[in-house]
């Protein structure tokens, strides 16, 4: 918190204070020091909680037209779709939002890959972070299985089936999680359940998220410590809320541009056949946001094997901090950890695109190599460029190349250009 | 001290004694929740499928739903039993011998869930390198006998309980 007590102004207002000191929160939250140099890769966490929150109302209101049950799912999407006022705009928004809200959070994920943010001290803002990812996924799934289309259907049978991949107690989870000995109405029955409960775990862990990041504040492009409240920083209000509102109009620009333009180009045209236990589509492929996962999954030919490696690819992220060994945070003085980054992002990129293409042939090779890589990345290249690097002079403050002459003045302008 | 001491046991064994019997109330609550999520009486209800086999011509196959699950019900030319059986258990992944598979006199009659053993898609017939089925998800090949011989898969497709009621009838379940 705040290195001032604030004290409300009004009479009402401190006597309200002193009971229950939500004044005081706010006041926390507009004056909270953030550090001057934040660029636009830092405007994500308002975009997210935006889609959030977009998330929870449209869901609320669709779940007030949709009929969870296997029989009458697929029609009442249609009808909201048809019948329902506004019901297109609603159900579009919603599912276009979840691609949105992916799309959000892998920007703000390599943000904090690149410029270091998961290390020390903000391990915890980071692993909380993971856990929100993780619901993400489980949530974005669930909400698939709803239309009850060919690809609910058989996305639903081949996720739940991972998990028979367990030795043992394998069969007996599965069939748990059904509800029955197939995916069928009791599934879709707790999908809609669960979905409807994942949003707001997602929103108390957000709530942690922000608070984990208020104990140590901002990191920032330059990666080091600042002190708060300083020359370094600028108050959260108006200077941050500015450039977050601006940042999520031009993101409402592209969503919009999705929502009204090309409502289904990210969903796939076989989930607007219904559900046929007895038809598995031909090519069977997740979302666009899971397919490097669902890549990895399909490198290894043995099923526990596939299984076990998709989970690490998940569960190796949370780690990282202690994977990274290097003493800089910031990748823009990271020389050698720079170009590994990009090699990253490459690699993710290319396990997304042979995700949606068949499982043979020079595609089961570059999945393969993308995931040999995505493995070495944080377990060998992490350690070992962090303990070998010789990373660039780093500034004392965020201030100090802008201020002094000379030497520092051209790193300033480097750290400007990769900035 | 003794006496001390002796209060400290007192109140530990309360302790305990209070931490026990609150794991057991929790635990007998959590079980119920737990347990809700099994198949219920409705879905158990649906255990056994009669099926009237007597329209399905050597060669051809047809598919019928048993517990949400697609059945394969093969009638099997001779041709196909015997490429069957000429496999060599050795070249099979799940090693398994044909007549273990079917019936004893009924060697046509192959009946198996229709679910790939990998991640439970419905694989399709007369397809794949192995002249049986192949499942277009994550492509294993499945032989004439519904056994894997290549992919992802880790076992043959499973044979479901059934019995022949009659000649032209078999019960699944």
């Amino acid at each position: 918190m705040s290195d001032h007590e604030y004290v409300p102004k009004s009479k009402a207002g401190k006597w309200f204070n002193d009971r229950l000191p939500l004044l005081t929160l706010g006041a926390h939250l507009t004056d909270y020091p953030t550090p001057k140099n934040l660029n636009y890769w830092w405007t994500f966490g308002g975009i997210l909680t935006f889609c959030l929150i977009t998330q929870i109302v449209t869901g609320i209101v669709l779940a007030m037209h949709y009929v969870a049950h296997a029989d009458l799912a697929f029609a009442s999407v249609e009808h909201i779709m048809r019948d329902v006022n506004y019901g297109w705009l609603i159900r579009y928004i919603h599912s276009n939002g979840a691609s949105m809200f992916f799309l959000a959070v892998y920007i703000h994920i390599f943000r904090s890959l690149f410029y270091g943010s998961y290390k020390s001290p903000r391990e915890v803002i980071w692993i909380i972070g993971l856990m929100i990812y993780l619901l993400m996924m489980a949530a974005a799934f669930m909400g698939y299985v709803l239309p009850w289309g060919q690809m609910s259907f058989w996305g639903a049978t081949v996720i739940t089936n991972l998990f028979s991949a367990i030795p043992l107690v394998g069969e007996s989870i599965t069939t748990w999680l059904w509800g029955a000995y197939s995916v069928d109405n009791p599934t879709l029955n707790r999908f809609f359940s669960l979905h409807y409960l994942i949003p707001f775990l997602i929103l108390g862990l957000v709530v942690l998220h922000i608070w984990a990041l208020h104990v140590p504040g901002n990191n920032n492009p330059v990666g080091i410590d600042i002190k708060k409240p300083s020359k370094d920083t600028v108050p959260f209000h108006p200077y941050i809320t500015i450039k977050d509102a601006f940042a999520l109009l031009v993101f409402m620009i592209i969503f919009a541009g999705f929502v009204f333009f090309t409502p289904n180009v990210l969903g796939h045209s076989d989930n607007y056949i219904p559900a046929n236990p007895l038809v598995t589509p031909a090519h069977i492929v997740p979302e666009w946001y899971l397919l490097p996962f669902y890549a990895i999954l399909r490198s290894v030919p043995d099923k526990l094997g596939g299984v076990i490696l998709m989970f690490s690819a998940i569960f190796i992220l949370f780690v990282l901090p202690w994977l990274d060994t290097s003493k800089v945070r910031s990748a823009v003085f990271r020389p050698i950890y720079r170009q590994f980054f990009w090699i990253l992002v490459i690699d993710v990129l290319m396990l997304g695109y042979v995700g949606a293409m068949p499982a043979e042939g020079i595609y089961l090779i570059l999945a393969r190599v993308g995931t040999v890589y995505y493995f070495l990345h944080f377990i060998v290249v992490m350690p070992v460029v962090g303990y070998l690097e010789k990373t660039d002079p780093v500034p004392m403050s965020i201030s100090e190349p802008v201020l002094t002459g000379g030497a520092e003045a051209s790193l300033a302008r480097k750290v400007n250009d990769k900035v | 001290m003794s006496k001390e001491e002796k209060k400290i046991n007192r109140r530990d064994f309360l302790f305990t004694a209070s931490y026990t019997i609150g794991a057991v109330g929790v635990g007998a609550v959590i079980w119920p929740m737990i347990d809700q999520m099994n198949p219920d009486k409705a879905q158990q209800a649906l255990a056994t499928t009669e099926v009237d086999i007597s329209s399905i011509e050597p060669g051809k196959s047809i598919t019928v739903l048993w517990r949400g699950k697609p059945v394969f019900i093969k009638k099997r030319t001779l041709e196909e039993i015997a490429e069957a059986r000429a496999v060599k258990l050795d070249d099979l992944p799940d090693p398994q011998k044909d007549e273990d598979r079917v019936k004893d006199g009924k060697d046509e009659w192959l009946v198996m869930l229709g679910v790939c053993t990998h991640l439970g898609c419905v694989p399709l017939k007369d397809k794949g390198d192995f002249n049986g089925w192949f499942c277009p998800c994550h492509g294993s090949h499945y032989d004439v006998s519904g056994r894997i011989r290549k992919g992802p898969a880790p076992t043959n497709m499973e044979i479901p309980k059934f019995e022949f009621v009659d000649s032209n009838t078999i019960k699944i379940g």
